[in-house]
């Protein structure tokens, strides 16, 4: 188990597949950075894999002042007990305060895994870390300088704030796409640290037959314009409207469950808490009524404009713009203005 | 060969079906205004463990901890087929986050003997982390396969597991034992079993006849209550209907990782999901409003 240790660094875990990194780590760089600016303590990206060391450069260019490297033919391929057994013996050594992985499926595999064997709490899925203080109502004690670690809980109808004071480090995972991306600074210098582990057969109970990946048809965290559609589109033949205003917009068409659940769309356009979390710099939400599920997806767009012949949808309580009518009616009247400005 | 396995099965409220009123004005969730239900992925992980027993042969013993109630649960996983059933309740287990709840789930899992494979939903809906069943792994020194979509063929103890990764899958290969955690893309759960279901509907946990008991007796004095209640038992364990239910105790947990104690999460606030309200700019839905909108949108560079 690993002690308080005030000054310990931040630590983030950079996934990487095949010698590419996930988005997912170098989003947690940007929010480590803060964290440890806060805290006035190192941050370090923790990267494992089979001759990716050229990947550490790029984590540095992001935000990184160390990197924890561990090399090995055997980490080539994941596999929990293994990465589990590497990342804990880099926790041991260095004592570090904070450690966030992203919650992709391999992050939601290892990082329980890690928790468990250092017997620190970890958060799932959070939405939000911040650097503050906590008072024990049973004790009064007062702890200051925690990570507080915010996350939707009970189907996304609250949103929890935990902490962790007595048993770090202080662990969790984030979603994908909530933190932003940083910028790279070629300037930027840092140090490897290269960690060694032996592994033994126990350490490597699963063997890969195969795997079957398929690239997603559509990136909407890469989309600076989403048009996404609800349940009161009302079929996959109105739909096409929304194709046609994304088409005129360069937009990338999103959805809601319930459009997603009829077979209006394939699932890969969904927004919402069991799909995509998107914060592109306008958001048209047709058909939306705003379920909470929703709106844990896409609440953070920069711009959103919600179209609903409802007045009262949640949707535009979270809305910069606010047009009640029959989307039939003014998504081509939407088209047509926006040809003419072109 | 046969095996046997163990599937973590848990009650949960219905978080679909959360309205205004299932919250409390501290924003503090109102459970008991809440269907409570089979955990939907829980369904999945008996249905992977009863078709290993099919194929194969061997037991499916459930475990779910939680209050007396939970043992409906456990009815349930009768009706599908489970042989075995046990309610693992204990007060001291309360307000166990999934780090102590891993840990006592472990002793629960090590106190039924010899277990080939562990089954587990891949998470539960009240809080979606999906970290218990690694962590159980974790806790029992045994390898872990996540999201399990299809059990594609076990070779004597070697079980080949497809698995769903999210952008595909993977198909990989472990030797027994083994914890696997099961989504809902995995084969349907069977439908309940008629003769199951009118044998073991009469099936009670001795805290659930205590409960009866308190009822149906009213004003009668605790002796009386407490031998019917032993009647009554004798007479269910003898038609194999007694619901085993095991305490903290039973499972020799070591209670400095239990509950609250054993949590190293500790839940600072909760906020009811407010809508942010601040307002928006009304549009009608004429050509003239719409081009003052697209002209604004453009003026800023949102779009163009």
């Amino acid at each position: 188990m690993s002690r308080v240790n005030p000054q310990g660094e931040v630590w983030v875990f950079s996934e990487q597949q095949g010698g590419r990194l996930h988005d997912v780590g170098l989003e947690l760089l940007s929010k480590g950075r803060e964290l440890a600016d806060t805290l006035g303590v190192p941050l370090a990206a923790c990267l494992l894999g089979d001759k990716i060391n050229g990947l550490a450069t790029d984590l540095i260019r992001h935000g990184a002042d160390k990197v924890y490297l561990c090399e090995d033919l055997s980490l080539a391929q994941y596999q929990a007990t293994s990465y589990a057994k590497v990342l804990c013996r880099m926790v041991e050594a260095h004592q570090p305060q904070i450690f966030v992985l992203g919650a992709t499926p391999l992050g939601r595999d290892l990082a329980p895994r890690v928790a468990s064997a250092l017997r620190s709490g970890l958060t799932a899925d959070c939405t939000d870390l911040q650097i503050g203080e906590h008072t024990e109502p049973a004790t009064k004690e007062t702890y200051k300088n925690l990570l507080l670690q915010i996350r939707p809980a009970f189907g996304g109808n609250i949103i929890a704030t935990i902490v962790n004071f007595d048993r770090w480090p202080q662990m969790a995972t984030v979603r994908e796409g909530v933190m932003v991306m940083p910028k790279a600074d070629a300037k930027r210098k840092g140090e490897v640290v290269r960690v060694e582990c032996p592994f033994g057969a126990e350490d490597l109970p699963l063997r890969l037959v195969k795997r079957q990946t398929t690239a997603k048809k559509v990136d909407l965290k890469k989309a600076r314009i989403i048009i996404a559609g609800g349940a009161g589109v009302g079929s996959k033949e109105n739909f096409k409207l929304l194709w046609d205003l994304a088409n005129v917009l360069g937009a990338a068409v999103g959805a809601s469950r319930a459009a997603v659940d009829n077979g209006w769309i394939d699932k890969d356009h969904q927004v919402g808490q069991t799909g995509t979390t998107v914060r592109p710099a306008l958001y048209i939400a047709v058909g939306i009524s705003g379920a909470v599920q929703h709106r844990a997806g896409m609440a953070e767009s920069a711009k959103i404009l919600a179209i609903n012949t409802d007045p009262n949808a949640p949707i535009f309580s979270v809305a910069n713009y606010g047009i009640v009518g029959d989307f039939c009616d003014v998504v081509p009247k939407l088209i047509a203005a926006i040809k003419a400005k072109g | 060969m046969s095996f046997d396995s163990v599937v973590l099965i848990k009650q949960v409220p219905d978080t679909a079906r959360v309205t205004g009123k299932a919250m409390n004005d501290d924003g503090t969730v109102n459970r008991s205004a809440l269907p409570a239900i089979f955990n939907p992925e829980d369904l999945y992980a008996l249905e992977a463990a009863l078709e290993v027993k099919q194929r194969h042969g061997g037991t499916v013993t459930a475990i779910t901890m939680g209050p007396p109630p939970a043992c409906e649960v456990l009815r349930d996983a009768l009706y599908m087929g489970a042989d075995r059933v046990i309610l693992l309740t204990d007060r001291r287990a309360a307000a166990s986050d999934t780090l102590a709840t891993s840990y006592i789930l472990s002793c629960a899992v090590r106190t039924v003997g010899k277990v080939d494979l562990v089954f587990c939903g891949r998470q539960a809906i009240d809080g979606d982390t999906a970290q218990v069943g690694p962590q159980c792994a974790e806790k029992l020194g045994l390898p872990q396969i996540t999201y399990l979509e299809e059990i594609v063929a076990i070779n004597g103890r070697q079980i080949v597991a497809r698995r769903n990764i999210g952008n595909g899958y993977e198909v990989v290969e472990c030797a027994m034992p083994v914890l696997l955690t099961v989504t809902d893309t995995f084969q349907e759960p069977r439908p309940y079993a008629a003769k199951a279901m009118l044998k073991c509907k009469h099936a009670r946990s001795r805290l659930e006849l205590e409960r009866e008991a308190a009822q149906s007796m009213p004003g009668s004095d605790e002796k009386a209550r407490a031998a019917a209640v032993d009647q009554k038992a004798a007479e269910l364990k003898r038609r194999g209907l007694l619901i085993e239910q095991w305490t903290l105790d039973d499972i020799h947990a070591d209670l400095a990782w239990c509950g609250r104690d054993g949590s190293p999460t500790k839940v600072k606030r909760i906020q009811s999901v407010v809508l942010k309200g601040s307002g928006h700019e009304q549009y009608q839905p004429t050509e003239g409003d719409i081009s003052r909108l697209v002209h604004q949108l453009i003026e800023d560079h949102t779009i163009g």
